[in-house]
């Protein structure tokens, strides 16, 4: 039996205690009989290790931008014991045949649980729909279901999507962009894009698909959720479909968490992202709504890209942010003046994730539930820089921000990962195995 | 003045210096000899990543006649149409031991990014980025309405117009004030020089928020006309691409709504300039009557791009300290 103490952790910031750690679950602290490796965690805050409904980890197919391996070391430095990964790889990952390869090199890669995302679409194409009950029934056990990158515009596949994963629980992950609206978009559209001559994305394109998916949702009685949402007016569609009682979640990224339009006068395309930044008003409505619950989760959209694709023009630039290993210390300071605390904090970036993934493992400090979880330093004083962090991509839009959060250390199914901010060992999984004996 | 990306860098002191620096170079255009010593041993580079010829010869013009060394750089047929990327491309031109930089891009942007990447350290003009800026244009445009305020000679050698702004002048913006860059370098730069802007085009082509621009919108181009007494009517292309996106339903509603016709030509008050950045649409937005008429001052801007483009390159590459005004 390999066990681990965690000694004198203020757990969700609120009491201090010790939590026990056997053979990959938390277990009683009076149950654990030799506390053989013991973490002293005295001022650390235990939260249960973070779950990202939303990152792209680029391999099969882009691997100079981001490995499996790669993304998952940044992951666990981020304090991500749980990872979903978008099917927008080449080749997209609309077969059991892929989502089973990404599966499998998470395992074997062993910094974090790598969980596939199915395309929805046929190459996500928009076209027909993926073998989706395949890739359910695969290995990989996929669950979420998106073509994120586009959107299913088509009202009927959207529809049609919906209705099918009813069949295996499954949801679908909506990247909200009306195509004909957003042709050529550049930028959020207001002030700011008319002024620096840039095409405008206007909030309507994305407002108008929640507001018809949600009501999709609500006609057919099926799981639905938003990725990244960025708007004003989508928190109060999100708002108002949940006072419906809708099955609908949605997510927000921490750069709309924190960041405006106003950077793009830079011309530099480190802002380039996609849903763009948007305005002052918008921040603090996605602030609100993330306080209130409207807003259920986290999702870092974290978007490595290579030099050469940011190092350009603003026009040819791709549009992508990486967020891993910033995302907790960015969601305290976005949310330093709504009352929000260290368990609101377990909530969207843990508990809720793990529970709209279907991950039993994940999300929780609970005796018998998986050993994954993080230690975090309130007071530490960091200055980030992105040289520093394990994700190949170097497009952090926080570069020289002061935070006071550091991810100090990081435990994936007992075992630690992440000590003192530094990887340590890996702890992967051979073909059959499991994190949980 | 590093650099020349936008007018919203223009206080209007350095407005109207350069103004005053394009008289001076007005003056030599109608000399035998039409050039300064002044540029003699420096490479001006015209980095054309989008055709623009009329641009490209009026930059080239005025490099010349300040005696610089011009190198024409079109991205059609090199590198760059081979993937070869920005930064390359300009750390090339900076390897090679260029003086400054004359630069055109289909994308907004790109000028302001050049001077602020580190790939290169000479002074940028920016020759039209996008739907963004042209502030070449926009000076050229002044130029010409200080000199028809002023009751001069439109271009070529005149005096009188030195050291004056715009103050107590109306000037409106007609058309596709949504994808202009010359709209854009234009509300700027007339603002700070003391001109009331009026924008007039369809909904469908003012940029979302327009209201919060420093200028007056009208929808109804008779309207506008029956409320002001123009000092300058700019008349704006409209690029064919637009004809069928739905911007407007056809050429033929568009001109009877916002194009300049022979009705309303002939409804402006006697003293109004009609100007046009070229090339002209004859018979979309213009008619061929206000285009031919003496109150056109179309080729005077034309002429009057040399002096400006002139009196730019001049102040980035000579500074201020070092000028000889008369």
């Amino acid at each position: 039996m390999t066990s681990l103490l965690i000694r004198n952790a203020s757990v969700l910031g609120g009491e201090v205690r010790d939590l026990a750690i056997a053979d990959g679950r938390f277990v009683e602290v009076e149950a654990l009989a030799d506390p053989g490796r013991v973490i002293d965690a005295e001022g650390l805050i235990a939260l249960p290790g973070f779950v990202d409904l939303h990152t792209h980890l680029r391999e099969p197919g882009r691997e100079d931008a981001e490995t499996v391996l790669t993304g998952s070391q940044s992951a666990a430095r981020g304090g991500y014991t749980a990872v979903h990964a978008m099917a927008n790889t080449a080749p997209v990952a609309d077969t059991a045949g892929v989502v089973e390869q990404v599966w499998n090199l998470g395992r074997e890669a062993g910094w974090t649980e790598v969980v596939p995302i199915g395309a929805v679409t046929v190459g996500q194409q928009g076209e027909q729909l993926a073998e989706l009950g395949a890739m359910a029934r695969s290995a990989a056990d996929v669950r979420i279901f998106s073509d994120d990158g586009h959107c299913v515009a088509d009202p009927l596949l959207m529809r049609r999507a919906l209705e099918y994963v009813k069949t295996f629980d499954g949801i679908i992950a909506q990247h909200s962009q009306e195509p004909r609206l957003t042709e050529g978009a550049q930028m959020n559209e207001g002030i700011v894009s008319s002024e620096l001559g840039l095409p405008g994305w206007p909030a309507v394109a994305e407002e108008a698909i929640i507001a018809r998916d949600i009501l999709l949702a609500e006609h057919v009685g099926s799981r639905l959720h938003v990725c990244h949402l960025s708007t004003r007016g989508s928190v109060e569609l999100v708002r108002w479909a949940k006072s419906r009682g809708v099955a609908v979640t949605a997510e927000v990224t921490p750069h709309h968490l924190m960041l405006t339009d106003e950077l793009v006068r830079s011309y530099d395309p480190l802002y380039k992202v996609n849903p763009p930044l948007r305005t002052r008003a918008d921040v603090d409505a996605v602030r609100a709504g993330l306080a209130d619950g409207t807003i259920d989760v986290i999702g870092t959209d974290h978007a490595p890209h290579t030099a050469e694709h940011k190092c350009c023009e603003w026009t040819a630039a791709a549009m992508g942010m990486v967020g891993m290993e910033t995302a907790l210390a960015i969601v305290v300071e976005a949310m330093r003046d709504h009352d929000f605390g260290w368990s609101d904090v377990a909530r969207v970036m843990s508990s809720r994730p793990a529970e709209i993934s279907g991950l039993p493992e994940q999300g929780s400090l609970a005796p018998g539930r998986g050993a994954n979880l993080v230690l975090v330093d309130p007071d530490a004083a960091v200055r980030v820089d992105p040289n520093e962090h394990a994700t190949l991509g170097r497009n952090n839009p926080f570069a020289g921000f002061e935070v006071s959060t550091r991810i100090v250390h990081t435990v994936l199914y007992g075992h630690q990962v992440v000590a003192d901010g530094s990887l340590t060992t890996a702890h992967p999984i051979t073909e059959g195995g499991s994190w949980i004996v | 003045m590093r650099h020349l990306l936008s007018t919203t860098d223009l206080t209007r002191d350095d407005a109207v210096d350069l103004l005053d620096v394009a008289e001076e170079m007005a003056q030599v255009s109608e000399r035998e000899v039409k050039k300064l010593p002044v540029l003699r041993g420096r490479t001006v580079v015209n980095l054309f990543f989008e055709d623009s010829t009329r641009t490209r010869l009026s930059f080239e013009a005025a490099a010349k006649r300040l005696s610089a060394d011009v190198i024409n750089f079109s991205a059609k047929g090199s590198s760059v149409s081979k993937g070869e990327s920005l930064q390359d491309t300009m750390q090339t031109l900076a390897a090679m031991g260029a003086d400054a930089v004359v630069v055109r891009h289909a994308g907004s942007g790109t000028p302001h990014r050049l001077a602020t990447s580190g790939w290169i350290d000479v002074p940028i003009l920016n020759a039209g980025d996008g739907t963004h800026e042209h502030p070449t244009q926009a000076l050229l445009d002044s130029f010409t309405l200080r000199r028809v305020r002023g009751g001069l000679p439109a271009s070529g050698p005149a005096e009188g117009a030195r050291g004056t702004d715009l103050a107590g002048s109306t000037v409106a913006i007609v058309g596709d004030i949504l994808h202009s860059r010359v709209a854009r370098s234009n509300v700027h730069l007339l603002n700070t020089l003391g001109a009331q802007v009026v924008l007039i085009g369809p909904p469908t082509l003012m940029p979302w928020g327009v209201e919060e621009w420093p200028a007056e919108v009208f929808y109804d181009y008779d309207d506008a006309l029956a409320a002001h007494e123009f000092d300058a009517v700019m008349m704006l292309r409209v690029q064919l691409e637009r004809m069928h996106q739905s911007f407007f339903p056809n050429p033929r509603e568009y001109t009877r709504l916002w194009g300049l016709t022979p009705q309303r030509y002939r409804a402006l008050p006697g003293h109004t300039a009609i100007m046009h950045p070229g090339p002209m649409n004859r018979g979309f937005e213009i008619c061929a009557e206000a285009a031919d008429s003496p109150r056109a001052v179309v080729l005077s801007q034309v002429a009057n791009g040399v002096a400006v483009r002139m009196a730019a390159l001049y102040r980035l590459l000579m500074g201020t300290e070092s000028e000889g005004r008369s």
